[in-house]
């Protein structure tokens, strides 16, 4: 009896990575599932964070996934690996902050540098691709150039549309079918559903291409904002995971304040006590705010009059708040809110 | 003799709860527990689930207070 062959399949949670999986899976292959966790994935983070949210399940859709295949799926904390991927992309960013093609190419290239840690001897990797999806990392040209830099080669299989590129090694070799893998093409899904139908999936998560907050305009202005505001482009997981929290405003380069939008944003934001200067309303309801930069105190009294503007003061004589230094130094200090025309609309990241 | 561990993660939002268990189990014996300490609400699903497909047992998952507690017997 021929050895069972082993495969590593990138698991984002959307329905293409859960579909490639599976039909490799048909054919008999052991597959394991890995995911990597950049710091920018949408998964998990604002939906424990908002309290809004709270009526949506907090299911993270990798390891969804991976239960509804019946697979392992190891997630992998690359943080600090990434950095050098989102500031230093060899080829370029997309439409906002996105390194497509050099993220993918990492990914790639991770998969094997951890199945070989790992010890798990997978003989190959499996992508959800599709060509033609993903205007910068899924085209024609792009495909040659993830297999060739990760330098897997042609131990990639893209069970999608493997039809509409060369056979790699498990087809060669005869370790899948090729004749029983996918052409599929463009940003149709209508394959993809039909294949998930075929397979009895009446559940997944949103197309490809939202699970990275990347690819978000808003979240890209705040990114660059930040970077502009330090004067260097650098960032730690605090700084990303700030950024997709409350409401920003940037009255002057040196600070910015972050007013927490909901319950569930105040609480998380109140974590960062010890690390900014806070602002916690006591004499009416309001957001709790914190203050990244360099305030003076001036700037604190402006941003707690800001942070008026967004609580229940908003037309009271006076707002008082509490003002904590990250040593835990706490003083009480009441402010006029400013009025709606005094927030100016370019304060707003 | 199997032994037992801690993790604790407090202050963590998913997945890495689930990273730092999984790297923690890495390291354990079938038959060891790891007891887990979690803040994010998220952890109720993740860490079960993540237990589920690794074919572990979960022997406690429940809030105490601000916290979530996992108990988890290593299976392999």
């Amino acid at each position: 009896m021929a050895e069972q062959k082993r495969a590593v399949a990138l698991i984002s949670g959307g329905l293409d990575s859960m579909l490639a999986a599976k039909v490799v899976m048909e054919q008999g292959v052991h597959v394991e599932g890995v995911n990597f966790y950049t710091g920018f994935c949408v998964e998990g983070h604002t939906h424990a964070i908002r309290r809004a949210k709270r009526d949506r399940e907090k299911r993270n859709n990798a390891l969804w996934v991976a239960e509804q295949l019946g697979i392992k799926l190891h997630i992998v904390d690359v943080i600090e690996e990434y950095k050098d991927v989102l500031l230093n992309p060899k080829h370029g960013y997309g439409a906002n902050v996105n390194p497509c093609l050099d993220c993918k190419i990492f990914m790639v290239k991770k998969a094997e540098t951890w199945s070989f840690m790992e010890d798990n001897n997978f003989d190959f990797i499996v992508t959800g691709e599709v060509m033609g999806q993903r205007p910068m990392s899924q085209r024609k040209e792009t495909m040659p150039i993830i297999a060739r830099e990760s330098g897997v080669e042609d131990r990639l299989l893209r069970p999608l549309c493997a039809k509409h590129l060369p056979p790699t090694l498990p087809e060669r070799e005869g370790w899948v079918d090729r004749e029983a893998l996918y052409d599929f093409h463009g940003r149709n899904r209508k394959p993809q559903i039909a294949l998930a139908r075929r397979y009895g999936f009446t559940d997944w998560a949103q197309p490809a291409g939202g699970c990275c907050f990347l690819t978000n305009p808003d979240y890209a202005k705040k990114l660059r904002d930040l970077w502009e505001a330090r004067g260097t482009r650098d960032y730690e997981l605090d700084d990303i995971m700030l950024l997709k929290v409350g409401r920003h405003l940037r009255p002057a380069s040196h600070y910015k304040l972050i007013l927490g939008r909901e319950e569930g944003e105040n609480r998380y934001l109140e974590g960062y006590r010890n690390t900014f200067v806070s602002l916690k309303p006591t004499s009416h309801n309001g957001p709790f705010g914190v203050i990244d930069g360099n305030p003076s105190p001036d700037d604190i009294e402006f941003a707690a009059r800001i942070l008026g503007r967004y609580s229940q003061a908003r037309n009271a004589p006076n707002l008082t708040l509490e003002v904590r230094l990250p040593d835990g130094t706490i003083n009480p200090l009441t402010v006029r809110a400013l009025s709606a025309d005094e927030i100016a609309e370019d304060w707003h990241v | 003799m199997s032994e037992q561990h801690a993790l604790d993660a407090s202050g963590l939002l998913c997945p890495l709860p689930v990273i730092r268990t999984q790297d923690a189990i890495k390291g354990l014996a079938a038959g060891d527990r790891l007891l887990v300490t979690a803040t994010d609400p998220g952890t109720m699903h993740d860490i079960p689930a993540w237990v589920r497909v690794h074919g572990h047992v979960l022997r406690k998952a429940e809030p105490d207070a601000d916290r979530f507690l996992f108990e988890i017997e290593v299976r392999c």
